[in-house]
This record gives structure tokens, C-alpha cells and sequence, in this order.
């Protein structure tokens, strides 16, 4: 196993002796750089930005009635679409490892549209879709159901955009998986599915969590594909990043960059959580091969 | 194939009902979810004919936000190749104190939403901006204008290329460019040489997913650009702008070249792997080990 960072503290002198490859200064100096004139320093001016808000204000900024429906939307509606991915990817991840048939490398291929595909051009198109015109809303329109502009938009748009996480994870700890475990499963008398939910989902979980974690948090900042799909109306389909801009327009910046702020910090903490979990997946991976 | 060999085989898979139904779904799934979407993009652009679409590709205003989507392209990749480069080999090559910190903050911007990238650079270099009085005094524009536009796409890519390398970087290990230091090559040579032909297919693969998500960024882009028509859209942005007032073809015949940019994408990424692919296969042929042969003579 791979010995993750561990620091080894010890004399710089001696440090610099044990590095054999040159480039350390100049690479390291330059990726520092770097991350702090496009990343750090622009992150650091929201961050002083809330602070130049009173206590009260952030309060009243972040927890308006109309922000407050957005949260529970965009929560809602991530949470809904990650938990279809992890389903629907994972059946995907296995039909893909596991059986062969025609179409399957295009199939496999097409799994990475959502991430090569702009936002926007998705937004039009699901709109075009699920619209009362549409080939997939004229069927579901008759039958009152309504796919597009409102939350039912929202979650399908999530999911597009949301179903590769899930199944480029599930896909390599399948195909590395050892046949043996599932044939002693057999040999001791497991069926099928008791294999499955026994030995193979145990395995496998870890990785689903880590997609589910991934997709949602993709979800939560989604932007462009949902749009044009929403129907945004406030407090009804109103989505987090939508307040952000709407604020921004009538040059409330302080308000948004207060919910900015508080988006920011849900981001980075759902970065360390999907950190902890690639990290236990390796564990794991790695307790079960040696 | 004896008795008990196939049985073992039988335990290890599904009845055929079962593997067909899973399929099936599978496949209703990525037809409704993946197919259709694309399939509805170049049907909509085409609804009036060939003509009206191509009319609507030679309308100026489409034009310049084709020229702006690419010079946008064309500085934010190359310079996140050499950051994705230089990061990578600071992060795989050595161990240093705060590396999973300088690892984390590459990450960071997958995670933040497009909508706040594109607000910390209004919030840095807008007219209330920190650097906002400044500019102004010295008629420089930097948001709702084009470097805005090419800095929120440079945050937005940050992490592409160094994510592809980190990893590969640190799977390759330091044995072979440390022999080439020992037997005398320089840093560049080592690199030149040594390193690059091993990351080739990362890099490539990186590059091009990096491009994409700069030509197609629509979030953060939407947030610095200040909409203005033939200046500071971008295609996306176009889109948006014609699908907004109704110009559905117009909409869709741009929307089409992002699609098809798309296509290019994922089928430059099959290429790659299937050249990484082969390149291991013939690789592990070179090379004799006594597991192949072990296996070999089974």
C-alpha cells in the first residue's frame, strides 16, 4: 500500500540532500503561485467580503424566506438526483463490466457526455425534451404530468449532469473486483443475490458512497443546465446559485456574497468528505488484495 | 471445461432473464437520460432546414462568440497545462510539509459552484472590488470584459490536467528519472525524455477535457461577462441570449457546435485509451515475467 502524505520531519539540510530530482523550488514555487492568484486570493475576497457584513445582516442575508426555499430545494432536489445516479449507475457500472453486448463501447463512451457536454446546450435540450411539445412531454403531458419548469426539471437535470460520478467510480472497483470471492460464495452454497448483497455490494459500497458524494455536491452548484429547465419561480423553483445571481443584478453584492459564502463552506466540506471516503476506499481496496 | 468449472461459472453469473432485463434498463436508461438529449440537439437546429441553420451560423454576433470561445480557450489551456504539469510533479515527485493542503486547494475548484467562481472575481476586480477603484482610475477592464471572461474559465479548469497527472505521476514512481539523473541527464532532459513519454496519454487526455469544460463553461462565465453582444459572449452565453428571445434554430444550430465539440471530445478520449491500452499490452509482451509464463503453461 501507498504510504499516504507523511510528513517526515528532519533538518532542511538533509532534506534537500535526499532529493535527487531537481525541480522542487521552482515547481512547488510556481504551482503556489499560482493557486493563490487564481484560487486563494479571489476565495480570500469573499471571505473578507462577509466579514465586512454585522452578524445581523449575515443572518438576515443568508436566512430569508426566499433563500431559505432555495436551500431545501437544492438540497432536495441533489440529494433525490444523487441517490438516482447511485442506482442507475451502478446498474449501468455492472451491465457495462459484467455482460457483453453490441453497442457496448459506445454505450461506455457516452457515459462521459454529461462531463463533455456545456451545461447550457444540456438545459435546452432537456427543455426541448420534457416541454408540453416535446418528444419525451407530449406522452407525459396528456397524463398530467409535467416534466418541465418546475421541480421535476430540476431533479432530471441533476441527474444528467450527476450520472457519470457514479459510475466511473463503481466501474473500476467492479472490474478489479476477484472472481474467487463470488465463486466460493457459490461453492458454499450463496445464491446469486445472497452473493451480491453479502459480498459483492460490501465491496462495492464504499465507491458508490464516494459517487453518490461526488454527484451531490456537483448537483448543489449546478448552474446552467438547471435554468432553463426550472421555471424559477421564487420559493417555489428557485434554485441557491439562482439567488446568488438575482442578488447580484439588483447589486446586492453584500447579500451575495453572504450566501455565497455559505455555499462556499458547504463545498469545502463536502471536498474533505469525498477526500475521507476515497481514502477509506483505498483502505479498503487495498486490505482486501493484500 | 469440466463439470465443476462450470458450475463455478454458473455461480458467478446471472440467469440469462435476468442479465437481459438489466440490459434493457440500462440501456432505456442511458437512451432517455444521454441519447435523446444529444439527438434532440441537431433535430432542433435542423427543424427549419439546413439553410435556417446555416444561416444562423454566419450571423455576426455568432461569429464573434465563436472567435471569443476559442481566444478564451487558447490562453486558459495552455496556461493550466503548465500549471497541471508543474503541480503534478511538485505533488507525485516529493514529499513536503502542507502537501495534502497544495492538493486540496487544486481540487477546490471542482467543488465550488460555477455561480461563486465567477463572484470572487467580481468581488476582487469589480467596480467595488478590491482592485475596483484602481482599474477604474486607470481605464482598465477586467470584469464584464474579455480577461474576466478568460480568468473565471481559468479557475473553473484549474484542477483538470493536474488531477489526470497527480495520480499517474505517483503510480510511475521516481526510479526511472532518478537512473536518469545518476547517468547524467539534466532536470529538462529527465523530463523531456524520461517523464513525458509516461504521461503522454494523461496529458493528452487532460488537455482535452480541460478544453471542453473552457469552451463550454457557462456559470462562471455568465456571472464576470456583461452580456454584451458581439463582445463579451461567449458561445454558451449565446445560447442562452438567443434561446431566451425565442430564436429556438439559433439557439440550437450554436448549441450543435458545442455538441459536436462534445463528440470530438469523447472520441479523442476512446482514441487515448485505446493507444494507452495497446501501449501497455505490448509493453507487458516485452517483458517476460515469470507469472506469463506460469500462466502461460497451465
Amino acid at each position: 500500500m501507498s504510504a499516504t502524505t507523511l510528513p517526515v520531519p528532519s533538518l532542511p539540510a538533509t532534506r534537500t540532500k535526499r532529493r535527487v530530482l531537481p525541480g522542487f523550488n521552482i515547481t512547488l514555487g510556481f504551482t503556489i503561485f499560482y493557486l493563490s492568484l487564481i484560487v486563494l486570493i479571489p476565495l480570500s475576497a469573499l471571505v473578507f467580503k462577509t466579514f465586512t457584513l454585522t452578524w445581523t445582516e449575515f443572518c438576515e442575508a443568508v436566512t430569508g424566506a426566499r433563500v431559505m426555499a432555495s436551500y431545501r430545494l437544492t438540497f432536495g432536489a441533489s440529494f433525490l438526483a444523487a441517490l438516482v445516479n447511485v442506482v442507475f449507475g451502478l446498474l449501468v457500472a455492472w451491465v457495462l463490466v459484467r455482460y457483453s453486448f453490441p453497442g457496448k463501447k459506445i454505450i461506455d463512451a457516452l457515459v462521459d457526455l454529461p462531463f463533455a457536454l456545456p451545461t447550457a446546450v444540456a438545459g435546452i435540450s432537456l427543455t426541448a425534451l420534457l416541454a408540453g411539445n416535446g418528444w419525451i412531454g407530449q406522452f407525459m403531458e396528456p397524463l398530467g404530468i409535467q416534466l418541465a419548469f418546475n421541480r421535476n426539471g430540476i431533479v432530471i437535470a441533476l441527474i444528467f449532469i450527476g450520472l457519470p460520478f457514479v459510475v466511473r467510480t463503481v466501474q473500476p472497483v467492479l472490474e478489479e473486483m476477484e472472481k474467487e470471492l463470488e465463486e466460493a460464495a457459490s461453492c458454499l452454497g450463496a445464491t446469486r443475490w445472497q452473493t451480491f448483497s453479502r459480498v459483492i455490494f460490501p465491496s462495492i459500497a464504499p465507491a458508490l458512497l464516494t459517487g453518490f458524494a461526488m454527484a451531490f455536491a456537483r448537483a448543489i452548484g449546478e448552474y446552467g443546465s438547471v435554468i432553463f429547465i426550472a421555471g424559477n419561480m421564487p420559493m417555489i423553483s428557485e434554485i441557491t446559485p439562482l439567488i446568488i445571481i438575482s442578488k447580484l443584478e439588483q447589486y446586492d453584492y453584500a447579500g451575495a456574497t453572504a450566501v455565497a459564502c455559505v455555499m462556499l463552506v458547504i463545498s469545502f466540506m463536502l471536498l474533505l468528505l469525498i477526500n475521507g471516503l476515497q481514502g477509506w476506499q483505498r483502505r479498503r481496496s487495498g486490505g482486501s488484495t493484500s | 471445461m469440466n463439470t465443476a468449472l462450470r458450475s463455478a461459472r454458473k455461480g458467478t453469473t446471472e440467469a440469462a432473464w435476468v442479465r437481459y432485463t438489466l440490459i434493457g434498463v440500462a440501456m432505456l436508461f442511458m437512451l432517455l437520460f444521454l441519447v435523446l438529449p444529444l439527438a434532440a440537439v441537431f433535430t432542433e437546429a435542423m427543424r427549419k432546414g439546413l439553410d435556417a441553420y446555416l444561416d444562423a451560423l454566419k450571423d455576426p454576433d455568432a461569429w464573434s462568440a465563436i472567435r471569443l470561445t476559442l481566444l478564451t480557450a487558447a490562453v486558459a489551456v495552455p496556461l493550466n497545462l503548465v500549471f497541471g504539469v508543474s503541480a503534478a510533479w511538485a505533488i507525485a515527485k516529493y514529499e513536503f510539509w502542507g502537501k495534502s493542503f497544495v492538493t486540496t486547494l487544486v481540487d477546490l475548484p471542482f467543488s465550488v459552484s460555477p455561480v461563486v467562481a465567477g463572484l470572487i472575481y467580481v468581488l476582487v476586480f469589480g467596480a467595488q472590488g478590491w482592485f475596483g477603484p484602481w482599474l477604474m482610475a486607470h481605464d482598465i477592464k477586467i470584469v464584464f470584459a474579455v480577461p474576466g471572461i478568460i480568468l473565471a474559465t481559468i479557475f473553473v479548469t484549474v484542477p483538470f490536467i493536474a488531477r489526470e497527472l497527480i495520480p499517474l505521476m505517483q503510480a510511475q514512481g521516481n526510479d526511472e528519472e532518478q537512473a536518469a539523473i545518476v547517468l547524467g541527464a539534466t532536470g529538462w532532459q529527465t523530463f523531456w525524455y524520461v517523464t513525458l513519454p509516461n504521461i503522454k496519454w494523461g496529458l493528452i487526455y487532460g488537455v482535452i477535457l480541460c478544453n471542453a469544460r473552457a469552451m463550454g463553461e457557462f456559470g462562471a462565465v455568465s456571472v464576470v461577462s456583461g452580456h454584451i453582444r458581439g463582445q463579451t459572449n461567449t458561445m454558451p452565453l449565446h445560447v442562452e441570449i438567443l434561446y431566451n428571445e425565442y430564436q429556438s434554430v439559433a439557439a440550437f444550430a450554436v448549441a450543435s457546435l458545442l455538441a459536436l465539440l462534445a463528440l470530438v471530445t469523447l472520441l479523442i478520449k476512446q482514441v487515448v485509451e485505446w493507444q494507452h491500452e495497446r501501449e501497455m499490452k505490448s509493453l507487458s509482451d516485452l517483458s517476460p515475467e515469470p507469472t506469463v509464463h506460469l500462466k502461460a503453461a497451465s
